[in-house]
């Protein structure tokens, strides 16, 4: 039998695009001391996390960007013994990271304890990553976690992805500095670049390259497409102080390590930093302020 | 102070059945409701707009209240725990000149500390009284004046028997407090009034473990500046009496330097932040001690800066501090609070409340959250990274005390010559010379110039302080009294 009656999230990317999705049933909703946290499930996005209103990731494309966030500098870095995630509530960044053997530890630093729980209680695939013995989770602010460490990681991920919210610390000069100095001399830095499409959110994705390539001296920006992000066209921010994303990039060495990806690949990897033309000249213009 | 009848807000009150009667406007504002000025209503909002309404029966009358204002002023003088409260919509600087002019006039002494706000020398200019400058000690280390103390105010009473007032800042904008209690016994003990200088002080009313408020001390007269800890809208403030002062004469005084159209918003605001720190203000103050106290710990651990607390407290010239200022010390990383000031905000879109020679100060209020505690912090330890330099011998401003040769009045309508900065030692100043913020004068008219105070200027220019108060605003040129010279 038909049922007729539909309830559809909308989740607003501008003031006039939104993104609808069919739910079949909310399965959580409740305010913690951060924000608030909804999980739905759909038809063709299974379980989706929101917060304060905004898709965070859905069973369907977490593989995506939780792939491009982690093997990225992986293919890059010939070393990495510590990993710091910070904003990696929902575990999937780290369960990535756990792939590598030669990882002694990784450190995921969230503030949102209750954001924690639900993921668990309705993401278990994500949050498995948290299983694993060299997974150390820190519920604190990321900014003060971060602003006392001083050489002492060889990747930092940002995880955050909403610079307006309670994470707006994650997204400023200070952090990024903050982050540039935690980490070891021939450290990497990967965070959330946003959306350059809509004009709302182009002016966040300038103020991010504009701060974070006075920060570092390499900064390089690489896409992926993430149906639930906005406009579906999602970028991340490749932030190092020695190595460069496609020329020190070990293919071989990577390949024969036998991950089972579903988007990665490192001939990807290198097309990822291709850019579309209008992005190139964005980024270029607020290098030469 | 009654829990019960707090939880009114007459001024709110009314305005909402005011609203709901939807009268027709044949009255003022012209705007009328916002209908006649449609980009004013999108820009601030019909709710907004709809109160903006004017003096009348039912709403009361700011000049002379006999109804809902008057019932508000009475909540309001509950909630400090003052004999009278009046509303004020002329900043506090209106509330401090209603205390000075209420207490002096032409020709009497009134007994100041030296970093006063400029609204006390511009009263004295309205007035015609005289200062009487109180001597008070710089901090050595963070170079800050600090509080006045019993045996200062003692000397200048005895130097000064005839004085009227006393003016005392409580807390000054760097949270030191003087020991409030024993000056007004010695004041009151000569016949002199204490007025309070509150601007900074609303939050010592209302928390817990915080210095001793005005009218707790036995003051006189205390000016409040809600808008500033007390969460209204800027430019609405409050002046409370104590027990001893003449109620209708100071109603006169105000209604000298106030407007006759008070805005409904201003009133509003007060009556309305009045309750909500009568409910509330006790919890909200509490959330704001933790978070100033966090920041400065954290700040503190970062190295070199150093954002003083309580251990400045010596028993005089720091009786006892106000930790709900966050001042931090900057000169350890070899930068001017002036250059942090700007880096936060150019570099890290942190606006500061000031930042003068030597210090920064975060105003931490009902208003804010950890997280930008949190962002203030790391931009601090950013700073540090990135910008920290040998240290620079740095001078401070606020030392020197010039010599009062005219009224503050007299040199201010006297026939003035204007010459070159630097030509200027030895001539009596003829108009205001402010580093702002925090607006403290470094001249004020009748004040004789020396080469030391020219040089501060100077330096104070140089480091990118902004110099008010000048005909001249790059302060090339000063303003000096005809003829006078020493």
């Amino acid at each position: 039998m038909k049922n007729n009656s539909e309830i559809w999230f909308s989740d607003s990317q501008t003031d006039s695009v939104c993104l609808n999705i069919r739910v079949t049933n909310q399965l959580y909703h409740g305010i913690s001391e951060f924000q608030e946290i909804d999980v739905f499930q759909s038809e063709s996005f299974g379980k989706f996390l929101v917060l304060d209103g905004e898709v965070i990731f859905s069973e369907a494309d977490e593989f995506i960007y939780n792939e491009m966030v982690a093997h990225v500098p992986m293919a890059v870095h010939p070393n990495v013994k510590k990993v710091l995630i910070i904003g990696g509530g929902d575990g999937g960044v780290a369960r990535e990271f756990t792939a590598y053997p030669e990882i002694e530890r990784i450190d995921v630093v969230e503030p949102d304890e209750q954001m924690v729980d639900v993921c668990k209680r309705f993401f278990p695939d994500t949050t498995k990553g948290f299983d694993d013995e060299r997974v150390q989770v820190t519920f604190q602010d990321g900014l003060r976690f971060v602003r006392s460490r001083e050489d002492e990681y060889d990747i930092i991920i940002n995880d955050s992805t909403d610079p307006f919210g309670h994470a707006e610390g994650l997204f400023t000069k200070e952090f990024y500095g903050s982050c540039y100095r935690a980490l070891k001399s021939d450290g990497i830095m990967v965070y959330q670049h946003g959306s350059p499409f809509f004009d709302d959110e182009e002016s966040t994705f300038r103020s991010m390259h504009r701060k974070v390539f006075r920060t570092f001296p390499i900064s390089r920006v690489y896409q992926a497409h993430i149906p639930t992000c906005s406009s579906g066209y999602w970028t991340f921010g490749f932030a190092s102080k020695r190595y460069h994303p496609i020329q020190d990039i070990d293919a071989e060495r990577w390949d024969a390590r036998g991950i089972k990806t579903w988007y990665y690949t490192t001939q990807l990897h290198k097309a990822a930093f291709m850019l579309p033309n209008y992005v190139v000249d964005i980024l270029r213009e607020e290098e030469k302020l | 102070m009654n829990i019960e009848r707090q939880q009114r807000a007459p001024v709110c009150e009314a305005l909402e059945r005011f609203r709901k009667k939807r009268v027709v406007p044949f009255d003022v504002p012209g705007h009328k409701r916002g209908r006649g000025n449609p980009e004013l209503t999108s820009m601030l909002g019909q709710q907004c707009v709809g109160i903006d309404v004017n003096s009348m029966k039912p709403l009361d009358n700011l000049c002379n209240p006999v109804s809902v204002i008057a019932e508000a002023e009475d909540l309001m003088a509950d909630a400090f725990g003052a004999a009278h409260a009046f509303l004020m919509v002329g900043g506090t600087t209106s509330a401090v000149q209603a205390m000075v002019l209420s207490v002096c006039k032409a020709g009497d002494k009134i007994i100041v500390p030296r970093n006063v706000h400029k609204s006390v020398i511009n009263a004295l200019i309205l007035c015609g009284a005289v200062p009487v400058y109180v001597k008070l000690k710089i901090h050595p280390v963070i170079g800050v004046a600090l509080g006045m103390e019993v045996d200062a105010l003692k000397e200048a009473i005895k130097d000064n028997p005839d004085a009227k007032a006393v003016l005392i800042n409580n807390p000054t904008y760097y949270g030191i407090c003087s020991n409030l209690t024993e000056l007004t016994k010695i004041a009151h003990e000569h016949g002199i009034k204490v007025l309070c200088d509150e601007a900074h002080g609303t939050q010592l009313y209302f928390a817990e473990g915080l210095p001793v408020a005005g009218m707790k001390a036995g003051a006189d007269m205390a000016a409040i500046s809600m808008h500033k800890s007390g969460g209204s809208l800027t430019q609405s403030s409050v002046l409370l009496l104590g027990e001893n002062m003449d109620r209708a004469y100071v109603r006169q005084i105000i209604n000298l330097i106030q407007t006759t159209s008070a805005s409904y918003l201003l009133l509003s605001s007060l009556d309305i932040s009045r309750r909500n720190l009568a409910l509330r203000g006790r919890a909200s103050f509490g959330k704001v001690i933790e978070m100033s106290e966090y920041a400065r710990e954290e700040i503190n651990a970062i190295g070199d800066y150093y954002a003083y607390g309580k251990e400045l407290i010596d028993g005089e010239s720091v009786y006892d501090f106000d930790v709900t200022k966050l001042c931090i010390f900057t000169k350890p990383i070899g930068l001017t609070g002036i250059e942090v000031y700007d880096l936060l905000r150019d570099e890290y879109d942190i606006q500061m409340e000031f930042g003068d020679i030597g210090t920064i100060m975060a105003y931490i209020s009902i208003g804010d959250r950890m997280q930008d505690i949190e962002r203030l912090v790391g931009a601090l330890t950013d700073i540090r990274r990135l910008y920290k330099r040998d240290k620079e011998e740095l001078s401070y401003v606020d030392s020197v005390i010039p010599k009062v040769v005219c009224s503050p009045q007299e040199s201010f309508y006297a026939p003035k010559v204007t010459l070159p900065i630097r030509e200027t030692a030895g001539r009596v100043c003829g108009e205001s010379v402010m580093c702002y913020p925090p607006g403290i004068p470094i001249l004020t008219p009748g004040e004789q110039i020396t080469e030391e105070i020219i040089g501060h200027i100077l330096y104070a220019r140089e480091k990118g302080c902004s110099l008010q108060g000048m005909a001249d605003p790059n302060a090339d040129h000063l303003q000096v009294l005809e003829g006078i010279k020493s």
